[in-house]
């Protein structure tokens, strides 16, 4: 007879693993990542392939060389997904040199220093991100047109949607806006001469992919809708109040809302553990990146309300209890 | 009509009711018969036989060691071998009493026709009279936490109980012993479910059954309606959605009656509902109306490479490796024998430790499904919050008794855990959760106890 | 220049401002405390360990200088420090100061991979807490060590560590400061704070399994059965047996060893005495062979 094996209860675990939710987004990302192909040709592909790889290389080489831990954490799929997140942020005609630069602030600066996978603060993506805006903002402010199969650094640049809408709030002319495409456009990314960066452009593609992590559980409900619905609510009053702001659909399917909301803000490490938790992070994420995006320096307020917000995580999680089984009301 | 279930959390483990559709068998008698002495919750039960005396079936071998406590009681006839100490479920050497068995002769008190009892017949009973010889019969909570059933029927002064609820939901995957004792005795169930409502004087009855066992609702809501129609007891047989625990107690009071039971020490009672065990109340007929002291059970065994797994009716005291050779024999290669289902059971280090009052299933798990995965660190997914079942955040009450921060986890409602295992089920991670937390919430219950203590 | 002169004036009229308020409020809300218990707090060892039971130096600190004005020091020994720190507290104190010995950790078991056979394989959390919770462990030994290592973890001394062939701990008693954290840490209380003894010398009992002899017996080879013979030898009246178990009281007994030979099992154990003679060679046999 062979051994009896002991341990305290339970003895069953659920097929669940960190691998299964990771290659999950992964799955989710990939009809944003063929619309990206498919809007911006050439120089997607290669920013696209740029960012991934080296992020994963800089995961790689830190873990074995700088870390030295004993089992690589290159496998459970998070350096992917930074990567691809990272790359969707990206205009399509960046260098790759700087795409490389990023990748190391994301991973290293953002994600190892802090001790790896689960004890980050911020979203690594997004850090990434905001320090390229800082360091190259020349860069990083020029977007490509849609519909350049293959070019890549010699794109011929545009206008993006955001930027019509910070242009005409600021001159207070919502004339502007008639330079906007259809809200329905925007949504399929299919105006034409419109430009962004590249994952932000198919709203579809992006719902796909919420509703793949939704099935599977990958993520809850709770953090897309209430961005989504605060900045639909919020930008609505504002519609209503001035017209010179954009009407609430033009709103959601601009710039990196629908990104943001469906991806970077549900990234598990970084966003808060209750469901209530939850809703009052994704209000006050759609409340700050209007409030950016109108009254802010930048057109793009997106990253950095998720990146404040991030801050206020730990704080959330300390005094947002979830309601106990049987709680009497005091 | 929408099926019932409890407010937050819970899972969905794979059933793997193997033996959902296997009549039981009377299992046989073995040589030995091993009696652990603390078989219930509460003082361990004292000898009241010595090496060399004879027993008969339903002779007291133990008295009831204190106000909390049981008597034990002899499943076989023969000579009692020695008072020793053996491995038991808790995994450590203790008292028991070892009887070898010879024949099978049983006291003359115990009436063992098959004839069905009525409360009717018996206008002799009344509710002291009901749990005075529920108390003499060592009857426990026969779900597995073996709780002195007599005194869940006199609740404390500061309670007062409204309605008694049967557990037929056996939430646990594998376990199917309970299934069982509906489908072919389900009529004695229902007296001792009469009897049990006499005795905590309530008018109110509900068994919760989950909606895996339709037989078992449609067969008990047409004895229930027959029964009780007209008679002034209102019965409702409960169906109950099928999710992982809602056999526990505080769920099924909460999806029976819509009433949450605070935090410990509240229990059930302090919102009018008494919880027993199916098991129980017909451990409960067979005490009082048949004069049966309780010394067997219905068990399942049970597990994926067993050769023929099967439910026994089976006496107290058997070493389950007898009932494992029944089914087969243990498989070939490393096992995993727990007393109990794969979500709360004991794992075992010994086969040869007996059957007792809580043992409900011999579940045996093989190969990989034996052995836990690596941990990894937490991603924070936050999936243990949202499965706990009473509000809790698995994921901080593990990390803070990992650094034995105890005064935060008191204030963090540790104690309110019931040890389901969903958190540790559901980790991606495949962190052991439950085994900190679990040792956490004993020692903060100690420093409870030794606080009450000092004042 | 105005500027200048003007930012010099404001900061300085704020510093100024300042430093009055922090003299002010040192002096209001200043604590009096002895000035002693920073002296006695400067010849402690700093560990803060708690070996001595008061919530680090400064609280032993606060305890001696009550202690020396209440009249006398016993009862108070710092363990890492030892009788030379003590000495030197008593001397500023102005104390005489009893002697007390020096004790060590002691690991009462034996059950090695060699001595105890594994009946089953532990999957779970490796702490020794949980495996205690989860059943006897990995032996038939529900008494003995379990090798995880939570003493290990306790110990900020570093004086304590698993031995990879045995699996079981090791006391370094250069190390070892007699704190007992790793006494609390053993859920099985097999760790015991015992008198160092001359020349680092002790005699134990190797073993705290109460089970009955057969049982124990069959679980490991060197475990106490508790037949008596020791008790009986000793002519000190050092040794009880109780539960199936005997132990030696470290306070009475004189290292003469007589308990050492008459043991059946093995399961005392005399530490650090020079090995034995080695016997005669046989004289008769030599001749023979010539």
């Amino acid at each position: 007879m062979g051994k009896l094996i002991v341990s305290l209860s339970p003895h069953a675990h659920s097929r669940d693993s960190i691998e299964r939710n990771m290659y999950g987004v992964i799955i989710a990302l990939m009809p944003a990542l063929l619309a990206s192909f498919y809007f911006f040709g050439l120089g997607s592909v290669v920013v696209t392939t740029t960012s991934v790889a080296a992020c994963c290389f800089f995961e790689w080489a830190i873990c074995k060389y700088i870390l030295k831990k004993k089992e690589n954490t290159l496998v459970d799929g998070s350096a992917v997904i930074t990567g691809l997140l990272l790359a969707f942020n990206l205009p399509s005609n960046l260098p790759i040199w700087i795409i490389i630069i990023g990748a190391l602030f994301a991973i290293g600066v953002a994600k190892m220093t802090f001790g790896g996978l689960g004890n980050n603060i911020f979203n690594p993506a997004l850090v990434g991100r905001a320090a390229l805006l800082v360091a190259f903002p020349a860069q990083m402010t020029t977007w490509p047109k849609i519909g350049q199969w293959d070019t890549y650094l010699d794109a011929e640049t545009g206008a993006t949607p955001l930027s019509i809408i910070s242009s005409a709030i600021r001159l207070g002319d919502a004339s502007v806006l008639d330079q906007l495409p259809s809200s329905f456009e925007l949504f399929l990314g299919s105006s034409s001469g419109g430009a962004g960066a590249m994952g932000e452009i198919c709203g579809l593609a992006l719902l796909f992919g919420l509703a793949f992590m939704l099935y599977n559980r990958i993520i809850t409900w709770h953090i897309p809708t209430s961005i989504l619905g605060t900045v639909f609510i919020f930008s609505g009053l504002l519609h209503l109040s001035n017209p010179v702001y954009p009407d609430p659909l033009s709103v959601l399917f601009t710039g990196g809302l629908m990104l943001g909301a469906i991806f970077m803000a549900t990234d598990y490490v970084t966003s808060p553990m209750t469901p209530k938790g939850q809703i009052i992070y994704g209000v006050a994420i759609g409340f700050l990146t209007i409030v950016i995006r109108n009254w802010g320096a930048y057109p793009e307020g997106m990253s950095f309300a998720i990146l404040i917000m991030n801050a206020f995580t730990p704080l959330i999680n300390n005094y947002v209890k979830p309601k106990r089984f049987g709680e009497v009301a005091k | 009509m929408k099926i019932k279930t409890f407010s937050m959390g819970g899972i969905h483990p794979a059933e793997n009711k193997l033996t959902h559709e296997v009549p039981t068998i009377v299992a046989e008698l073995p040589k030995q018969a091993i009696f652990p002495l603390g078989q219930h919750i509460g003082a361990p039960a004292k000898p009241v036989v010595q090496k060399g005396d004879k027993v008969k079936v339903g002779t007291m071998i133990a008295e009831a060691g204190g106000f909390v406590s049981a008597p034990i009681f002899s499943s076989v006839s023969g000579t009692v071998f020695k008072i020793d100490t053996a491995i038991d479920a808790t995994g450590y050497r203790k008292p028991v009493i070892i009887i070898n068995v010879e024949g099978d002769e049983w006291e003359e008190s115990i009436d063992r026709s098959n004839k069905l009892e009525e409360v009717a017949a018996h206008p002799e009973l009344t509710p002291e009279l009901i749990v005075e010889r529920i108390k003499n019969a060592g009857v426990v909570g026969m779900g597995g936490a073996c709780f002195p059933t007599f005194i869940k029927l006199t609740p404390p002064p500061t309670a007062k109980a409204e309605c008694v609820i049967i557990n037929a939901v056996e939430c646990e995957p594998y376990i199917t012993a309970d299934y069982r004792l509906m489908m072919e005795h389900a009529d004695e169930i229902l007296v001792g479910l009469e009897l049990l409502m006499m005795g905590a004087k309530v008018t109110k009855g509900y068994i919760g059954i989950e909606t895996n066992k339709p037989a078992a609702i449609e067969l008990l809501s047409e004895k229930c309606a027959k029964k009780f129609n007209g008679t002034k007891y209102l019965v409702e047989v409960v169906p109950l959605k099928q999710r992982y625990p809602q056999g526990g107690e505080k769920q099924l009071v909460d999806a029976v009656i819509q009433r949450q039971v605070p935090a410990p020490p509240a229990i059930p009672v302090n919102v009018g509902a008494i919880v027993q065990n199916v098991g129980t109340a017909f451990a409960v007929y067979e005490a009082v109306m048949k004069n049966k002291p309780l010394f067997e059970r219905y068990t399942t065994v049970t597990g994926k490479k067993l050769a023929n797994p099967g439910n026994f009716q089976v006496r107290m005291g058997t070493p389950m490796i007898n009932l494992i050779d029944a089914c087969g024999g243990m498989p070939e290669g490393d096992n995993k024998l727990l007393a109990g289902g794969p979500m709360m059971g004991k794992a075992l280090t010994s086969v040869e430790v007996p059957i007792c009052k809580g043992t409900n299933s011999v579940t045996i798990i093989s190969d990989e499904e034996a052995r836990r995965k690596e941990p990894q660190p937490c991603i924070r997914c936050a999936k243990c919050v949202g499965v706990c079942p009473m509000g809790l955040e698995p994921y901080l009450l593990a990390k803070l008794s990992e650094v034995k921060n105890w005064e935060r986890a008191e204030s963090e409602d540790i104690t309110s855990c019931i040890e389901c295992g969903s958190c540790h089920y559901t980790c991606p991670a495949h962190r052991p959760l439950l085994d900190n937390i679990r040792l956490g919430k004993a020692t903060v219950m100690g420093i409870i106890r030794s606080r009450a203590a000092k004042k | 220049m105005n500027f200048i002169l003007i930012a010099v004036i404001v900061l300085g009229a704020i510093g100024l401002i300042a430093a009055i308020v922090l003299f002010a409020a040192s002096k209001k809300f200043a604590v009096y405390e002895d000035p002693r218990i920073a002296q006695v707090g400067e010849l402690l060892p700093g560990a803060n360990c708690g070996g001595c039971g008061f919530p680090g130096c400064s609280g032993m600190a606060d305890a001696l200088v009550k202690g020396a004005d209440a009249g006398s020091l016993d009862g108070l020994m710092c363990p890492v420090g030892g009788a030379e720190t003590m000495g030197k507290v008593a001397d500023l104190l102005g104390m005489a100061i009893a002697n007390s010995e020096p004790m060590v950790a002691v690991v009462r078991c034996n059950g090695t991979c060699e001595h105890r056979a594994k009946i089953a394989e532990y999957a779970g959390l490796r702490t020794c807490a949980a495996m205690h919770a989860c059943g006897a462990g990995e032996t038939a030994c529900g008494f003995g060590c379990l090798g995880c290592g939570d003493c290990v973890a306790a110990c900020q001394f570093g004086a304590i560590s698993i031995n990879p062939e045995t699996g079981i701990p090791e006391v370094d008693d250069e190390k070892c400061t007699s704190c007992g954290a790793c006494v609390k840490a053993c859920p099985r209380s097999i760790i015991e704070l015992r008198k160092k003894g001359p020349k680092n010398r002790r005699v134990y009992v190797s073993c705290v399994n109460k089970d009955k002899g057969p049982a124990a017996m069959k679980a490991c080879a060197v475990s106490c059965i508790g037949c008596g013979k020791c008790e009986k030898e000793c002519p000190f009246g050092a040794i009880t047996v109780e539960n199936n178990l005997a132990y030696i009281d470290h306070q009475k007994c004189r290292l003469c060893r007589k308990c050492v030979a008459v043991c059946p099992k093995k399961a005392i154990v005399a530490v650090n005495f020079p090995a034995p003679k080695p016997a005669p060679a046989p004289e008769e046999r030599k001749e023979e062979q010539v």
